[in-house]
């Protein structure tokens, strides 16, 4: 099954791409799984996630904790926090 | 007697126009005694800044505003509430978000706009680029812990009254 990614603001412009499909490889069961493995992608994925404990995760378009479980995510958004308002 | 208040949530690229959504919310009514706003403006930053770009989250932005209203109308007695952010660039002097909070009672429509402006500043999928006046791309804007900060201070409890 396969695995939106999107990705906002300066994460966005480090790994050079708004979103893109991907194939989970077995054994990514957490968020924070998924940001070690995307990590290692590339120097533009290392680049970007070079500290993974700032950037905030969205599953579904909800917020989650790194140690969120990513079964059932569709769509699973990777950003810098926030500064709206 | 109206039923449970259901805030109205707009995340648009235009401008919006206050007093027109002050009056939309108060119109043909006469139960509200308080009506709160808040507009939240782009500086200029004594010059240096040209405009700012508002990224955002399709879809999320709209349901995360839709989450903190919904849990404010739990919270407050509130008879209206709706939130406004913008996207785009955005110039000095416009507008970038506003909050509009109406209760019977003051006290219950300024602290619902307080916690609506506090959580949305943390949780929002928003972010800010700056453009300055020589040219510059000044980068994109850091998170302020004040801002966290000023969320957390909400997890106490709020007692529901008037």
């Amino acid at each position: 099954m396969s695995t939106r990614l999107i990705y906002f603001a300066w994460v966005r412009e480090r790994i050079g791409k708004p979103e893109e499909d991907v194939e989970l490889p077995a054994g990514i069961e957490t968020v924070a799984d998924l940001l070690r493995w995307l990590k290692s992608r590339g120097e533009e994925y290392e680049h970007a996630l070079q500290y993974p404990d700032v950037i905030r995760v969205a599953i579904n378009q909800e917020h989650v904790e790194h140690g969120e479980k990513l079964s059932g995510a569709r769509e699973i958004a990777l950003f810098p926090p926030m500064t709206g308002g | 007697m109206p039923g449970p208040v259901v805030p109205t949530v707009r995340i648009q690229a235009e401008d919006f126009d206050v007093a027109a959504e002050i009056a939309r919310m108060t119109q043909g009514r006469a139960d509200i005694g308080a009506v709160v706003t808040f507009s939240g403006l782009c500086r200029d930053e004594a010059g240096r800044l040209a405009a700012l770009e508002l990224e955002h989250y399709p879809g999320m932005a709209e349901a995360e505003i839709g989450r903190i209203a919904a849990d404010a109308v739990r919270r407050w007695p509130l008879q209206g509430l709706t939130a406004i952010h913008r996207h785009g660039r955005i110039v000095p002097g416009e507008n970038i978000v506003l909050v509009v909070a109406a209760s019977a009672h003051r006290q219950a429509a300024f602290e619902a706009a307080n916690f609506l402006m506090d959580y949305l500043k943390s949780r929002a999928p928003f972010w800010k680029k700056e453009h300055h006046t020589d040219g510059s791309e000044g980068g994109w804007v850091d998170a302020k812990e004040a801002d966290d900060e000023a969320a957390s201070r909400w997890k106490q409890a709020v007692p529901k009254g008037n």
